[in-house]
């Protein structure tokens, strides 16, 4: 099983709209990374592009469509179109998530919720274990930022999280804004999330924007929206976390209302210097 | 969990029901506004995916319409793979078919225009065909030659001038009355890197729909003819030429003969 071996440095989501401006120079940037499902087509511009940037950076190919925390078998056509992909562009890690999109046939386009129980994580893990022996490689989870809870659940999600890790060997993807979001939805300190995380495990950091909005009864509620700069107390936590583990590779995600690629490139730059600083500490 | 509540979660994300039991937050047992977050998530990014396949429909019937418009569709017709670059190849159909838009006649016709360019886009990659491999054919067995569509390749037509009005509506051209209203066709072809959408003369349509079905230039030409008596076969060969819609000369006439013999 190939491992998941993303630089530790700084990368960026990749947008279409940036490709000229990122061949255009050298670019600061550790790795990119790509929604799977966007590179399925049979050619065109999108292959083009990828097939250029594979030549001069290390790459994460992300899926958002698999439905991994589906009740029901995983979709094989999409997992061998998956397969397709990875062995094409030979990324340095592929990711899915915690969450489900697809019921009966219909594909949703949203990564939902499902509650923590043992029949859940037993399903879950069966998944995991099929995607890593048809891709031939270790695959990342990512926690969810979720909005709901479920009056089933009987584990929490840290705990469920490196029980799945401990059973597949599959490694953690930490989305630290995900991680914000869920704790403030579910009045938790995202501090103490964190503390109960299996970092052991974390080979990749997700760091995004979110926006704010009340619930019916005036309580926060974040909505994970990938359309601004990562907020503060995300990159609080990030430095927290980073402290702790050292140096991860780690990603600016922007897919809503993406700004000029120097803003995004940015935002890579400030968490590279965040990673410098940790990889300093972890060497004194 | 079971397959059950998975099915009452996803049955309201399509609809407007309150969340399904078993569904909470800290502060309440049945958290409508939260729950809704999941359903406006489905709907905004499913609207928008359509949005981006069909920009110019969006633009002539405005936002609001086209957000209504692509919901019907959505509650109708949810995608069923995970490959949303392929959804809503039949929301033109739909959109024919859509009461309120009735009275945009031309407006299912600029969708299948729309529909042809991202399949183009997403469409396999091949060389188009060298115009020096025609050179060196002669004249005697120029008629009989078939060609192979370049896998990009959409015929579009429509008894609306609805090639100028996407060109109007996706900035190619200035929005404008349109002087001479009359059907319109077009090939929709993607050579290399770039999507073009190429008018065609009288008949043109034709001519190379027969020619994408594999019938010989000669076959091509006649129908075309017979199509509209003005129909201009050395135009349209030099359309054939310049925008790469064809990849490699197939079987020819002779080979035909051969085989049936």
């Amino acid at each position: 099983m190939i491992p998941s071996a993303l630089p530790r440095r700084a990368g960026a989501g990749f947008k279409p709209e940036h490709f000229a401006a990122i061949i255009a120079e050298p670019q600061p940037i550790g790795f990119f990374e790509v929604h799977a499902e966007n590179y399925m087509g049979a050619g065109g511009p999108p292959h083009a592009q990828l097939g250029r940037l594979r030549e001069d950076f290390a790459l994460s190919i992300h899926g958002v469509g698999l439905s991994i925390g589906s009740m029901q078998p995983l979709d094989r056509a999409h997992l061998a179109r998956l397969k397709t992909l990875c062995e094409r562009y030979q990324p340095e890690s592929f990711s899915e998530h915690l969450a489900w999109s697809t019921h009966d046939s219909v594909f949703l386009n949203d990564l939902l919720p499902l509650p923590y129980t043992q029949e859940t994580l037993r399903r879950v893990a069966g998944h995991i274990d099929e995607v890593q022996d048809a891709l031939g490689r270790q695959m990342l989870l990512e926690n969810p930022a979720t909005y709901v809870l479920f009056a089933e659940s009987t584990i929490e999600e840290t705990a469920f999280l490196a029980e799945i890790a401990r059973r597949t060997g599959c490694g953690l993807l930490l989305d630290v804004n995900n991680v914000f979001v869920a704790a403030t939805n579910h009045n938790l300190n995202p501090s103490d999330y964190i503390a109960r995380f299996p970092l052991e495990a974390v080979r990749e950091i997700h760091l995004s924007g979110h926006s704010e909005t009340v619930d019916e009864r005036g309580a926060p509620l974040l909505i994970d929206s990938h359309g601004t700069p990562v907020r503060d107390p995300v990159w609080a936590l990030y430095a927290a976390v980073i402290d702790r583990i050292g140096p991860v590779a780690s990603l600016i995600e922007w897919d809503n209302d993406v700004p000029a690629w120097p803003v995004l490139r940015d935002e890579a730059a400030a968490a590279q210097r965040m990673l410098d600083a940790a990889a300093r500490k972890t060497a004194a | 969990m079971s397959h059950a509540t998975q099915s009452a979660f996803a049955a309201g994300l399509l609809d407007t029901a309150p969340p399904p039991a078993g569904v909470t937050a800290w502060n309440s047992s049945s958290p409508t506004r939260r729950y809704g977050v999941y359903r406006n998530n489905v709907a905004a990014s499913l609207t928008g995916a359509l949005a981006a396949r069909f920009p110019a429909a969006e633009r002539i019937v405005g936002a609001a319409f086209f957000r209504a418009m692509a919901g019907a569709f959505i509650h109708l017709h949810p995608p069923h793979s995970p490959l949303l670059l392929a959804y809503g190849d039949d929301f033109p159909d739909f959109a024919a078919a859509f009461e309120p838009a009735r009275e945009i006649a031309y407006l299912a016709d600029v969708m299948r225009l729309e529909a042809a360019r991202t399949r183009a886009y997403h469409a396999a990659d091949a060389a188009p065909l060298d115009p020096q491999a025609l050179a060196g054919i002669g004249p005697d067995r120029l008629g009989g030659l078939v060609l192979v569509s370049h896998p990009s390749l959409s015929i579009v037509s429509s008894p609306h001038p609805a090639v100028t009005i996407w060109a109007m509506n996706a900035g190619e051209m200035p929005v404008a009355p349109v002087p001479d209203w009359r059907g319109e066709g077009a090939l929709v072809v993607r050579p290399r890197m770039i999507v073009d959408v190429v008018p065609l003369p009288p008949a043109g349509v034709s001519f190379f729909r027969h020619l994408a079905h594999g019938y010989t230039l000669a076959e091509a030409a006649c129908a075309a003819m017979e199509a509209d008596a003005a129909f201009d076969l050395s135009k349209n060969l030099a359309i054939l030429l310049r925008t790469g819609a064809f990849t490699t000369i197939g079987r020819d006439q002779d080979d035909e003969d051969r085989d049936h013999a």
